[in-house]
């Protein structure tokens, strides 16, 4: 999440080059991950560091390793664990530090995230942020989550404003709608004048209206700072111990990125029968700029595994035909550009994917880890265990209302059928937002107990 | 005439649709036979996305195009709206703390096509709100939807409510949504947890007692 270090690593020696195969990039990567920019602890906190990092790379590679990996369904859980709630650590950022430190020396793991999604509040209410909603802001206060507030904020006659110039779209017409203290942008004129007078350009920002949304947008900027501060202590706290992140970017489905931000699950699905054309159009361009942005952040993490969590192609949401139009082409060509980049992708599929899957085993071997929520992990192990690594899926109900004992039967289970031959990971279905630690506890037992590979 | 104009409707063809409706106003027919006429072709769109040949987007397009004959039929109408009879009364909505209505308006499409008279409270519902309605409307179903892990107490807390203000054992409670599975529905004491839209509407056929 420290982006500032992204052009330390490009001086660096170490960045995959022009030439090299996909899969040599990402060796390049790999070797990246297993020795970051760090002063760990101790020796042995170096050498559980590498170990752990290892397990994920063979898990990936379809190798066996010394035994399945855990990814602990943590995002917001410290707060709570610390005795706090998400609200208090998103306006106090000691508070943030102290439970998130606290979480890396009482828990054993073999990844851990940096609080990078437990948003500033202050600066959300700086720029008067109006499509989320978090607790104390529309949620109450002890909400342990924060929702997003779906709506057409693209019109549908505007898809030729956004395919044409997707930044100055996002400039002009998506933040004054969804940010009140931007606002003002919406007065700006276009922000490429190539005409060469550049005081036309300049005058507009005499204008106190958007004055007034840069400044603010400069102040959320300055706020901001504090909270990146202590998320990189943070994160360099846990890689000190030995924790590597796993998380070293996050990408999004083109279709998504329509869908979720600009027009809105009805209004996309209305655009598929009314103008599927520009939908497609739209999302075709947006992948260069999706794949820009996940390297930038994949390059300043020194991590190459990047979270892509998927939202609208889910069963129930459309058919498999509509899937293989609208939603699977442009994802593919994200993660491929990703892949080529040395990257993995780690779609996490929302919903049920069961219908899915033999559409999207068609990926290179090895190269992506499929992340389940609702999926028989059986049928999955089945058939995309020859080309992918896989990940899953403790219940939601199981790891929330369930006992701790529940909860290793469960995993026991998950380990037994999706274990063999290497290529598993094992992970909730959702995260754990509030209760039983124990319950987190026993998944780590569960893999030493049952998920050793004896070779 | 009538019996193309609900496959039109049903496969979703818009422009003739609309075209057929104008069609049929402007020679002075009924309007309640327009609408009733729509109904059919939304039953059929009910019955195709319950054998899983439709899917949410074509429920979304179906219900915006009933929107436009509706707004097109009502001017014409005499203001004598003839009521079709209905299985019986359901209560839906998203409980406290959640704000996700997908699952919750596809449940409320599926109930509606197959007779239901359904009061949908929408997202975000607090316990005392699902309360007054279960008291208002006296139906004898409920239907609690959620998405997040949150909503297990919500979910919880809703049925505790109901207990509480002694009207638990007048009414059937099903949940469903993201999250739900028959654990949460033991944890949150509710009668069935239903899967699907599908399963909302047959459960709620064998609470009420229509085939």
């Amino acid at each position: 999440m420290n982006r500032s270090n992204r052009g330390v690593y490009f001086m660096g020696n170490s960045e995959p080059r022009a030439g090299m195969s996909w899969e040599e990039k990402r060796e390049e990567r790999f070797r990246r991950w297993l020795s970051p920019d760090v002063k760990f602890e101790s020796p042995a906190a170096g050498e559980a560091y590498r170990r752990r990092v290892t397990r994920f790379i063979k898990a990936i590679r379809l190798e066996e390793p010394d035994r399945v990996p855990v990814m602990l369904p943590v995002e917001y859980y410290p707060a709570y664990y610390a005795g706090g709630n998400l609200k208090k650590v998103m306006y106090d950022y000691d508070e943030l530090r102290r439970a998130w430190l606290k979480f890396i020396r009482e828990f054993d793991m073999d990844s851990f995230n940096g609080p990078s999604l437990v948003f500033p509040g202050r600066v959300l209410d700086m720029i008067d942020y109006k499509i989320q909603k978090w607790p104390g802001h529309g949620l109450p206060d002890d909400a342990p989550s924060h929702q997003y507030i779906e709506g057409e904020y693209m019109p549908p006659d505007e898809y030729d404003l956004l395919i044409r110039d997707p930044a100055d779209y996002l400039l002009r017409y998506f933040l004054p709608r969804t940010a009140g203290a931007l606002q003002g942008f919406r007065k700006l004129g276009p922000v490429t004048p190539m005409v060469g007078i550049p005081v036309f350009y300049i005058m507009q920002f005499g204008d106190p209206d958007i004055r007034a949304a840069y400044q603010a947008l400069l102040d959320a900027g300055q706020e901001c700072l504090k909270w990146t501060a202590v998320v990189g202590e943070v994160s360099q706290a846990a890689l000190a111990a030995g924790f590597p992140t796993i998380w070293g970017g996050m990408g999004q489905a083109p279709y998504d990125m329509v869908g979720d931000m600009l027009r809105g699950t009805r209004g996309i699905m209305m655009d598929m029968f009314r103008r599927p054309g520009k939908l497609l159009e739209a999302m075709e361009r947006l992948i260069p700029i999706c794949i820009e942005e996940t390297v930038s952040s994949a390059n300043a993490s020194g991590c190459p595994i990047i979270f892509i969590p998927l939202h609208k192609g889910t069963g129930g949401f459309m058919s498999n035909k509509q899937f293989e139009t609208f939603y699977w082409p442009t994802l593919k060509k994200v993660m491929l550009g990703l892949i080529d980049e040395g990257l993995v992708p780690m779609p996490f599929a929302e919903g049920d994917y069961g219908p899915r899957l033999e559409i999207i085993r068609d990926m290179p071997r090895a190269s992506v880890i499929w992340f389940f929520e609702q999926m028989d992990m059986a049928r999955a192990k089945k058939v995309l265990g020859d080309v992918a690594c896989i990940a899953g899926n403790v219940t939601a109900s199981v790891l929330c209302t369930g006992a701790p004992r529940e909860v290793k039967e469960t995993c026991r289970q998950l380990i037994r059928t999706c274990a063999p031959g290497g290529g598993y990971i094992l992970s909730g279905a959702v995260h754990m937002d509030k209760g039983n630690p124990d319950n987190l506890r026993v998944m780590m037992e569960a893999a030493r107990e049952y998920g050793v590979y004896k070779s | 005439m009538p019996e193309s104009y609900v496959n039109l409707l049903a496969d979703l063809k818009e422009d003739e649709v609309l075209k057929l409706t104008k069609k049929r106003i402007d020679s002075g027919e009924d309007p309640m036979k327009i609408l009733e006429d729509s109904r059919k072709g939304m039953e059929i769109v009910g019955k195709r996305f319950a054998d899983g040949e439709y899917f949410l987007p074509e429920l979304v397009f179906s219900g915006e195009l009933l929107k436009q004959v509706t707004a097109m039929v009502k001017p014409h109408m005499s203001g004598k709206a003839t009521q079709v009879k209905k299985a019986g009364k359901v209560v839906i909505g998203t409980v406290a703390g959640d704000i996700h209505d997908i699952g919750l308006n596809i449940v409320d499409f599926m109930l509606d096509v197959n007779g239901f008279d359904v009061t949908n409270l929408g997202v975000d519902v607090p316990a005392d709100k699902f309360v007054k309605a279960m008291k208002d409307t006296k139906a004898p179903v409920l239907g609690l939807s959620g998405f997040l892990t949150p909503a297990f107490d919500a979910m919880k807390e809703t049925v505790e409510a109901l207990e509480k203000a002694g009207i638990r054992k007048n009414v059937k409670i099903m949940i469903g949504g993201g999250q739900m599975d028959d654990e949460v529905r033991k944890y949150a004491k509710a009668d069935a947890f239903g899967k699907d839209a599908m399963a909302a509407v047959s459960l709620a056929k064998k609470w009420i007692g229509v085939n």
